[in-house]
């Protein structure tokens, strides 16, 4: 049953008026941060604060077009779609312009268009489309293939432009396999994967290998054998342990022999329920040297594979800058100790420039912005400096304070009052999404819905966690806020063929 | 498909938990933190510092003593320091290259973000060019200061000298800033809350390149600086120039004061120094050169020297004696050179003539009569119960006491009491036999060049005197200090002074008077003493205390060259023709032989008697 004439028929308002309500705290916040006496009109269109109203109505128009079109137009077209954008993020990186480092933007005049902003939608139209399909079964080796290859192609071809963050986007979609059948074992993997590597970054692969042992074994002596073999092996292991931190004493042992038995005892349950008691004995210990092997790697990938800006972001976020002033004095010392060879000085002082230059990089880089950012945020206190009243991003101490760090900005004037809002707004936001997906009677709907919610949530994750300092520096737009056509076009457009779908979902059959 | 259903909950689950938790960071980086407000403060608040100028200081005419110049300080902020032409720069500022690193390093190891001086007082010549190029080096700027000058490069004694405060200073007056000045002697140091003004901060918004972009809530909490208050001396710096110049080339002071009121007219203390010396960037190089002279130029003997006072402490023997009523104006004693040496003379008839001929022997007699009053058995306790008395009424006189002048670093002399020579020979083993010297002005006493000239004023005064100060007002006050205002009275009846005024003009214009040379002309009636002090290190002293005219007397005086001998020739001379100078404006062609062999007099070289 079809209903002409009325667009706005069956359209969830709670989710459109999130979005506007974004949308325009996007506007004004983008004002407040590149406000200056000289262009104090909002509407001055020389300005970001102007352009971005002119992309807020061009966005509005392309929802119309959205609410206008038919659903099933995009189910059928969403193969097509699909191939023309990725057909376009190759010829970007023939004939693209170079911004920022990244080749991921076609200039026709002073107008720029990123094309990596749309593939993620594309690339959630083929995820549907193909998840959708009746044949497909997420148990089959072969559907597993094929999702990752719909998510993989946009993903690298992205990377191949030398944009890290837009590439990280698309590991976000773990969230849309996951609750259409992917093992949750994978996703738990992830998680427990990215802790390891970052408590091996901190404390470092010997102590979380021992930590690991100790663990191992209570769990394992505990299941398998008595509690006197147990106790035995821990004896014996503990004085091993105690011989080695008689040399390095880390104050931090307790907490990751807590954590670590944690999570190898959530582990373990998991491997004894999946193999149902079979051969249980030698999976584990495989298990477990290959847990002990990837942690060990871990040091050998940090500071070996990674490069050196990917590596300061890391050492950043974990706070690390202490750390490094700590083992500069140390050598420092050692480097003025009266009977070592000249060899072990020249050595020595390498190794000191060396730590001086991450130390210096640390400070006026990435350190820097996160640190600055704090500062905005935190200075902005419970309620805000006040609209207009900010410093710290008005002044320029924030990068990028209209785009990836506008967050900022919200911080700084609007205070704890105005964050808390936007936590509120966004996770509202996505849960509504999960809501209105989950009420879906197709499954293109319903991976697309889950699609739009996990992007926007990986986008929402990584941009305020850059700002607050838990997650990386990472160079994401916020959705709906940050200054920029495409990437509010992309996501405009991702949400509204959703509400589109939502709309009509009434005229699916089951 | 019910089971895949569930996991709506997990990735629900796992959205809300991150929501919540950047809640609870926000949270706390937001409300509970309060690092970050004082960071962002830091960031964008500039706090500069706006020198007030230092209060002018006039003489009692009007003249200007000293006043303000300006000076330029280079500032660093070295964080703000980018890639460096270090050798352009040095170039431009006219330094090494050593002494800027060392220190650009001085100031990056006490804030690199907070500014420091890197080079103190830059002339306005150099500051021109210097300001032209800054621009092109960020992190640096030019903070102007004002430097002291003294136009009549006289006076240094009393004026003093400005320096920078040290620790010790900041911690205990939490008003100075590392870096400030402030009054180190003399009139810098005893009115320096007034001189000094009040400091004013201006706060600015500075963006992440350090430019200003306004100021801070409109300026609201801003103060501005408050220039010093101007300051009146009694000094009459013509006086005081001509006391300097007539005590070249000689060790001593002179210290004027006009009797009325207190004032000092001029406080010489020789040998001197320009105080233009012990200015900014030059006392590094002066100071030293000062502080090492054999002849001590820093040391101002008006205030610091105690020296005995000879025979013009006879004044004040025959004061207490007369008031104690154990002589009378017209008691005699005779001049036995047995009891204690004189020169050749008549024996003194009454007071006047014995101040007149200034004779040891009645002295010694007078003295005698003051401490042994039969006041007890022994001659031992006798002597101390005297000497009890005789001691509280000396210090009347303000002797052995700290004047509480406006002046720091004054010595107090000494008056032996009781206690002085309990210690010195033991309870119950001296008595008037051990101790006569003092009769004389000799042996233990001692007295600064500042309380002889106070002698002398209280003499001219017939029996008081106000503190000698060298505050005359203080602009936008009427008042000063109360402790100036007030008489002291020394406790001896007025009509006991004229024996003495009239000995003093014995003195000066008798037959046997010691000190002819003092007479300055027909119109002026000066009256003084003479004294002779013996003193353990050399020639003896020449002392003179004096006033005139006779009969309301306007300025009171005491001149005390070391090692000149005779108190009539050189000390008398000098005081008569400061009081000229001072009466008259001038020197009158009677006396212009005398100034000239004053002023060609060298008496540095004195040689040591054995």
């Amino acid at each position: 049953m079809r209903k002409y004439g009325n667009i706005f028929a069956n359209v969830d308002w709670a989710t459109i008026l999130i979005y506007l309500a974004l949308v325009f705290i996007g506007w004004i916040n983008i004002y407040a941060a590149v406000y200056s006496e000289d262009h104090h009109s909002i509407f001055d269109i020389s300005q970001r604060y102007g352009k971005q109203l002119m992309w807020i109505g061009f966005a509005l128009v392309l929802a119309l077009i959205i609410l206008m079109l038919e659903g099933q137009f995009f189910t059928s077209f969403a193969y097509p779609i699909y191939g023309v954008v990725m057909f376009s993020l190759v010829a970007v990186l023939l004939i693209g312009a170079k911004v920022n480092g990244a080749t991921s933007w076609f200039q026709i005049g002073s107008f720029k268009i990123q094309p990596s902003e749309f593939a993620k939608f594309a690339a959630v139209l083929a995820l549907s489309k193909y998840l959708s399909t009746l044949s497909i079964n997420m148990k089959d080796i072969k559907t597993k293939m094929m999702a990752m290859v719909i998510i993989g192609l946009p993903a690298v071809l992205i990377l191949l432009q030398n944009d890290t963050g837009s590439t990280l986007v698309y590991a976000a979609f773990v969230f849309v396999l996951y609750r259409e059948g992917l093992s949750g074992n994978i996703l738990l993997f992830g998680i427990l994967a990215i802790i390891v590597f970052v408590l091996t970054l901190i404390f470092g692969p010997i102590n979380i290998v021992i930590t690991a042992v100790f663990g191992y074994i209570i769990v394992y002596g505990l299941l398998k054998f008595n509690l006197k073999v147990t106790l035995a092996a821990l004896a014996m292991f503990g004085l091993a342990v105690f011989v080695y931190f008689n040399y390095q004493l880390s104050q931090h042992v307790i907490y990751y022999i807590i954590g670590a038995c944690l999570f190898l005892l959530v582990g373990w349950l998991i491997i004894k329920k999946e193999l149902k008691g079979k051969r249980t004995h030698y999976v584990g210990v495989a298990i477990f040297v290959m847990a002990c092997l990837y942690i060990i790697s871990i040091d050998f990938t940090f500071n070996k594979v990674l490069k050196e800006h990917q590596r300061t972001r890391i050492t950043v976020l974990l706070g690390e800058e202490d750390k490094l002033i700590e083992q500069i004095e140390q050598l420092k010392v050692e480097r003025d100790m009266p009977d070592i060879s000249a060899e072990k000085k020249q050595e020595l002082r390498d190794d000191i420039g060396e730590k001086r230059y991450s130390l210096r990089q640390l400070r006026q880089g990435n350190g820097w912005n996160i640190k600055q950012s704090l500062i905005a945020i935190g200075s902005g206190g419970f309620s805000g400096k006040g609209f207009l009243e900010g410093t710290q991003t008005k002044f320029d101490f924030v990068p990028e304070q209209s785009t990836d760090f506008i967050f900022c900005t919200i911080g700084e004037e609007w205070g704890f009052l105005g964050t808390f809002i936007l936590m509120v707004l966004y996770t509202a936001l996505f849960l509504r999404i999960i809501f209105l997906a989950e009420r879906q009677r197709s499954i293109f709907s319903r991976v697309y819905g889950y699609s739009v919610a996990s992007i926007l949530f990986f986008h929402f994750v990584i941009n305020i966690g850059m700002t607050i300092g838990l997650a990386p520096v990472i160079g994401i737009p916020l959705p709906f806020i940050s200054y920029g056509g495409s990437s509010l076009w992309s996501f405009t457009i991702l949400l509204f063929i959703f509400i589109k779908l939502d709309s009509e979902r009434l005229n699916v059959l089951r | 498909m019910n089971n895949l259903s569930n996991r709506k909950f997990i990735v629900g689950l796992i959205f809300l938990v991150i929501g919540v938790i950047f809640s609870i960071r926000l949270f706390t980086i937001q409300v509970v933190n309060d690092d970050y407000k004082n960071d962002s403060d830091q960031n964008v608040l500039r706090e500069i510092v706006q020198y007030p100028a230092r209060g002018l200081v006039y003489d009692r005419e009007g003249e200007l003593l000293v006043y303000n110049e300006a000076a330029y300080d280079l500032m660093v902020i070295p964080k703000q320091v980018d890639t460096l032409d270090t050798l352009a720069f040095c170039k431009l500022l006219e330094i090494e290259k050593v002494e800027f690193v060392t220190k650009f390093n001085k100031a990056k190891a006490y804030s690199t973000y907070k500014p420091s001086t890197l080079v103190k007082e830059i002339s306005s010549i150099s500051y021109a060019s210097i300001q032209e190029q800054l621009y092109k080096y960020p992190g640096f700027y030019v903070q102007t200061r004002t430097l002291r000058r003294y136009p009549r490069n006289s006076a240094a004694h009393i004026l003093g000298y400005i320096g920078e405060v040290n620790q010790s200073t900041i911690e205990k007056k939490p008003y100075y800033k590392s870096g400030d000045y402030i009054g180190k002697s003399g009139l810098e140091y005893s009115y320096e809350e007034l001189l000094r003004g009040q400091r004013g901060v201006k706060r600015v918004l500075v963006d992440v390149h350090n430019r200003e972009k306004g100021s801070y809530k409109d300026g609201t909490n801003d103060t501005m600086a408050v220039r010093g208050t101007t300051i009146n001396t009694t000094l009459d710096i013509v006086l005081q120039e001509y006391g300097e110049r007539l005590m070249a080339n000689k060790k001593g002071s002179i210290v004027a004061i006009e009797p009325q009121t207190g004032e000092i007219l001029a406080l010489v203390s020789a040998p001197n120094y320009n105080p233009n010396m012990l200015v900014g960037r030059a006392v590094r190089k002066n100071y030293p050169i000062l502080s090492t002279d054999s002849l001590n130029p820093l040391f101002n003997r008006a205030l610091m020297a105690q020296y005995p006072p000879g025979s013009i402490f006879k004044t004040v023997q025959a004061l207490i004696g007369l008031e104690d009523g154990v002589i009378s104006e017209n008691s005699g004693f005779p001049c036995i050179k047995s009891l204690v040496n004189c020169h050749n003379h008549p024996s003194a008839q009454n007071v006047a003539q014995s101040v007149k001929m200034s004779c040891n022997p009645y002295y010694y007699s007078v003295f005698k009569r003051i401490l042994q009053q039969r006041r007890a058995k022994s001659i031992f306790k006798d002597s101390e119960i005297g000497l009890g008395i005789w001691n509280k009424q000396v210090l009347k006189f303000g002797f052995g006491q700290r004047l509480p002048t406006d002046l720091p670093a004054i010595k107090r002399g000494t008056v032996p009491g009781i206690d002085f020579y309990n210690r010195w020979y033991g309870e119950g083993r001296w008595a008037f036999s051990t101790i006569y010297s003092l009769s004389i002005g000799q042996g233990e006493v001692e007295v600064i060049p500042l309380q002889m000239a106070n002698l002398s004023a209280i003499i001219a005064n017939k029996g008081y005197y106000y503190v000698p100060h060298l505050i005359k007002n203080v602009e936008n006050s009427d008042t000063i200090p109360s402790i100036f205002m007030k008489k002291n009275s020394v406790g001896i009846k007025k009509k006991h002074f004229d024996p003495i005024v009239e000995g003093m003009f014995g003195v000066v214009y008798e037959p046997g008077g010691t000190a002819r040379r003092a007479r300055i002309n027909d119109s002026i009636v000066v009256c003084g003493k003479t004294g002779t002090a013996q003193n353990p290190h050399g020639a003896d002293h020449s002392v003179f205390i004096a006033f005139a005219p006779k009969d309301n007397p306007k300025i009171a005086i005491a001149v005390y060259v070391e090692n000149a001998g005779f108190g009539g020739a050189w000390a008398a001379p000098i005081a008569s023709l400061m009081m000229e100078q001072y009466l008259i404006d001038s020197i009158g062609t009677n006396n212009l032989a005398k100034e000239k062999r004053v002023l060609e007099a060298n008496l540095m070289n004195v040689e040591f008697k054995e």
